[in-house]
């Protein structure tokens, strides 16, 4: 068949809501766009456990702190999933992670963001994977199969890390006159990173075109961060906490909420690797990954050697 | 069962060994070596600070019933002090690499497993009933720390040698897992020999020696620790600590 009659029957495919499964025939710029997508999830899963990571030994209770445990482990997994869904693709994981720590793949700017007191661990898990889910809820039904089904059992996660989130902000909220403050604190901090998790304006974005038309995407940028303001006004109300935004108020109108601009030059500016914590955060990985050599070089001698013996008592 | 000193002190023993244990194991979670095993070290972590709530809702109920209504697991994880702290010096030691993480783990699992299997058929319920859902974790922890020593001891030449400094370091604590506190329920002397042999047939598999003549360090169990108790208590216990009476 020619590459004409190929993309049609793709293009076919996709518009009859079939999946796109690994074996199939694909544009090559299909496939790299997935690759792209999938690992930056799968790196974002990964770098997202340090922030969190780093409130384990301090959590206040210890229920407090199985859940947070629980909740990095959990991410770890989507890693996981994330990985085996990219490597259809035909890049190895090893590959994959090489590339995050040589800087060319990216993950989510978010995770550049410190992470400075306990209410932290609460607003990341609403207002952090409350915009995740939105993403995510919308990948349940991306048009290539593997990363679809990642997405079925990641959301179903995510959407308990969130209301998990929701709980710790909403002990605080109820809390002393200091835990009120640093719940307030940490929701004026992590409100405008959160909605840069959307990207781009759509009129900016670069990728979107080709796959809202591949069906990658089925929402875009602004849609989905409309969702996500309309979500959170609401729910802050039971908080009694505000959202740091002077414009934001409802369009009766419009039956959505407007809201102020976000600082694009900011979101520009850790993109670039100039965020906060950019630096650590790679570092962080990279060392992990070094110290580990030995323990992987350890187990895949081990693994050889056991396999040498049994060849050599079969025999 | 009517509190007495002695189990009060028993359970908060076994509470302590497993939160600082579990405390420790938790600072690999997002730093392991490969994110399967960042997993697996992540589960034992879990299931630790699983045990530990177990044990101090247990002591906290013992300590309702004879009058002291404030006690919960929170006040006793994160209210004590260093020298009211009873683990075992093994549990507070640093993580050290993979292999001295792994080695302790070892360590601490086998003889955990065959307290437990002791302590089920003592004749204190809450703990046999403690002991009876924590031994089915217990042989997964063994299972997997054993597995690891194997390979890292008959992986490679720095996997080997790496391992047999960790036995190095970690040896002179095993002794007090079998030298009895005042207050100690079970007879850990006579688990002693049980011991020797899981721990001799896994390094036997692993091309490890068992040091001889060495040492053994007590104290944990008294509450006379190592200098690294008193910073892993002022991170642990730090809101509590900054926020008194504050709910979480």
């Amino acid at each position: 068949m020619e590459i004409y009659n190929l993309e049609k029957a793709f293009q076919d495919k996709i518009d009859k809501e079939i999946k796109i499964e690994p074996k199939d025939w694909m544009p090559e710029a299909y496939r790299k766009t997935n690759l792209r997508q999938i690992s930056q999830h799968a790196h974002s899963e990964i770098v997202g456990m340090l922030p969190e990571g780093n409130w384990i030994s301090r959590a206040p209770s210890l229920k407090r702190k199985v859940i947070l445990i629980a909740k990095v482990q959990d991410e770890a997994g989507h890693g996981l999933y994330l990985y085996s869904s990219a490597e259809t693709l035909g890049t190895s994981r090893e590959q994959m992670i090489d590339d995050l720590h040589s800087g060319k793949a990216k993950y989510s700017s978010i995770f550049n963001y410190p992470t400075l007191t306990w209410a932290d661990m609460g607003a990341v898990g609403w207002l952090v994977d409350g915009a995740a889910i939105l993403n995510q809820v919308m990948l349940c039904r991306t048009s290539y199969g593997p990363y679809a089904r990642a997405m079925v059992r990641i959301c179903k996660e995510e959407s308990f890390h969130q209301r998990q989130g929701f709980d710790a902000l909403l002990v605080l909220s109820k809390g002393t006159k200091e835990q009120r403050a640093m719940c307030q604190d940490a929701i004026n901090r992590w409100w405008w990173p959160s909605l840069m998790m959307f990207g781009p304006k759509d009129s900016e974005s670069t990728n979107s075109d080709q796959s809202m038309k591949w069906k990658i995407k089925r929402k875009t940028n602004d849609e989905l961060r409309q969702n996500f303001v309309d979500m959170i006004a609401e729910q802050i109300k039971l908080l009694g906490m505000t959202l740091p935004d002077p414009d934001l108020k409802w369009n009766e109108a419009k039956k959505q909420y407007d809201f102020g601009e976000i600082n694009w030059d900011e979101f520009w500016n850790v993109v670039k690797g100039n965020g906060p914590c950019n630096k650590q955060r790679i570092a962080a990985r990279q060392k992990a990954h070094e110290e580990g050599a030995w323990v992987r070089a350890a187990a895949l001698a081990y693994a050889e050697k056991k396999r040498l013996r049994s060849t050599a008592k079969v025999a | 069962m009517p509190l007495t000193n002695n189990t009060l002190n028993y359970t908060l023993h076994l509470a302590d060994n497993a939160l600082i244990l579990g405390q420790r194991n938790g600072e690999w979670c997002a730093h392991g070596p490969i994110l399967e095993q960042d997993i697996a070290i992540t589960n034992i972590t879990l299931d630790l600070i699983g045990q530990a709530r177990n044990f101090y809702q247990n002591a906290a109920a013992c300590l309702h019933e004879s009058g002291d209504p404030t006690a919960s697991e929170d006040s006793l994880a994160y209210l004590r002090t260093e020298r009211e702290f009873k683990n075992l010096l093994i549990c507070e030691l640093p993580n050290g690499d993979w292999a001295q993480t792994i080695l302790r783990q070892f360590f601490f699992s086998t003889f955990q497993l065959l307290l437990f299997e002791k302590m089920k058929h003592s004749n204190n319920e809450p703990l046999v009933a403690i002991a009876e859902k924590s031994i089915k974790e217990t042989q997964y922890h063994v299972k997997w720390s054993s597995e690891w020593v194997i390979r890292l001891g008959d992986g490679t030449t720095e996997s080997h040698s790496r391992i047999t400094k960790a036995v190095d370091t970690l040896w002179m604590y095993t002794g007090e897992f079998f030298i009895p506190a005042s207050y100690e329920m079970i007879d850990v002397a006579s688990l002693k020999n049980e011991w020797m042999n899981k721990v001799k047939e896994v390094f036997d598999e692993a091309t490890l020696t068992l040091p001889e003549n060495v040492f053994m360090q007590t104290g944990g169990k008294n509450g006379a620790h190592t200098e690294h108790m008193g910073f892993i208590l002022s991170e642990l216990q730090y809101l509590q600590r900054v926020f008194p009476g504050a709910e979480w």
